[in-house]
């Protein structure tokens, strides 16, 4: 339920003017709800930045999801796979 | 990798049956700054609160929809992992809480200038919330008027 709430979440404060990215671990949830920019990760519930104390893995995941705002032109809702570019 | 397959039966029929919100029409907020100028907030569903905070609810029907708002600047091992889902592996996050919240993380990236500030502080809410009508008329707006007053530039999100 994590997915869908974060997403919800995400809506509300993309609505009010401030531009958004969800993690997100289940593709299938990601789709149906729709939030506006979401990085699908290959990890399992409980880890949603990759492995406990990995500062580098965690900042790439960190990095990839908060650059996808730069991306002003590809349509919304955006679904991208965590280290595709 | 998470995948529906990897829950237990119960979870994926409870799942499977479940009727799902379809955000739309879609918005579109557009950035004003690039990473490397922009003020950033993290918003986490982990139901992370500081020890000094009342711990999420999870005996409230449908989910608690309640956040609270975590300082910046709380250390580490103040922070308490609330969320009570038996539907996942807690153990990572007790290990290293910036797993779900990546608070010393964003020091890093602002020491390295990868992004242009960090927000005084940071949303938490429990995300095992199935019947989300409140979070989305109450605690959304809240949130995002918070951030909004904050003059936050870009919001990351973080389930779990």
């Amino acid at each position: 339920m994590c997915n869908q709430t974060v997403s919800l979440v995400a809506a509300e404060i993309e609505r009010q003017g401030i531009p958004t990215v969800v993690l997100q671990f289940l593709k299938e949830v990601a789709l149906k709800v729709g939030p506006p920019r979401a990085l699908w990760l290959p990890f399992p519930h409980g880890f949603p930045l990759g492995k406990p104390e990995d500062p580098t893995l965690q900042k790439s995941i960190m990095l990839q999801a908060l650059a996808m705002v730069d991306d002003e032109v590809s349509p919304l809702p955006r679904l991208a796979s965590f280290g595709s570019h | 990798m998470a995948t529906l397959k990897e829950l237990s039966l119960a979870d994926r029929l409870f799942l499977k049956a479940y009727p799902w919100r379809r955000i739309h029409p879609t918005p579109q907020a557009n950035p004003d700054k690039s990473l490397g100028a922009s003020r950033i907030a993290l918003a986490s569903s982990a139901g992370m609160v500081c020890k000094d905070q009342i711990p999420f609810d999870d005996t409230v029907r449908g989910g608690d929809p309640s956040f609270r708002w975590i300082a910046h600047q709380t250390p580490m091992e103040d922070l308490v992992e609330t969320h009570r889902s038996q539907s996942f592996d807690h153990t990572g996050i007790a290990k290293d809480p910036n797993l779900a919240l990546p608070l010393q993380r964003l020091n890093e990236l602002l020491e390295q200038g990868l992004i242009g500030s960090i927000n005084h502080r940071h949303a938490s809410f429990m995300g095992s919330i199935t019947a989300p009508g409140r979070m989305i008329r109450d605690t959304a707006p809240e949130i995002a008027r918070g951030l909004l007053e904050d003059g936050v530039d870009r919001v990351l999100l973080v389930p779990v």
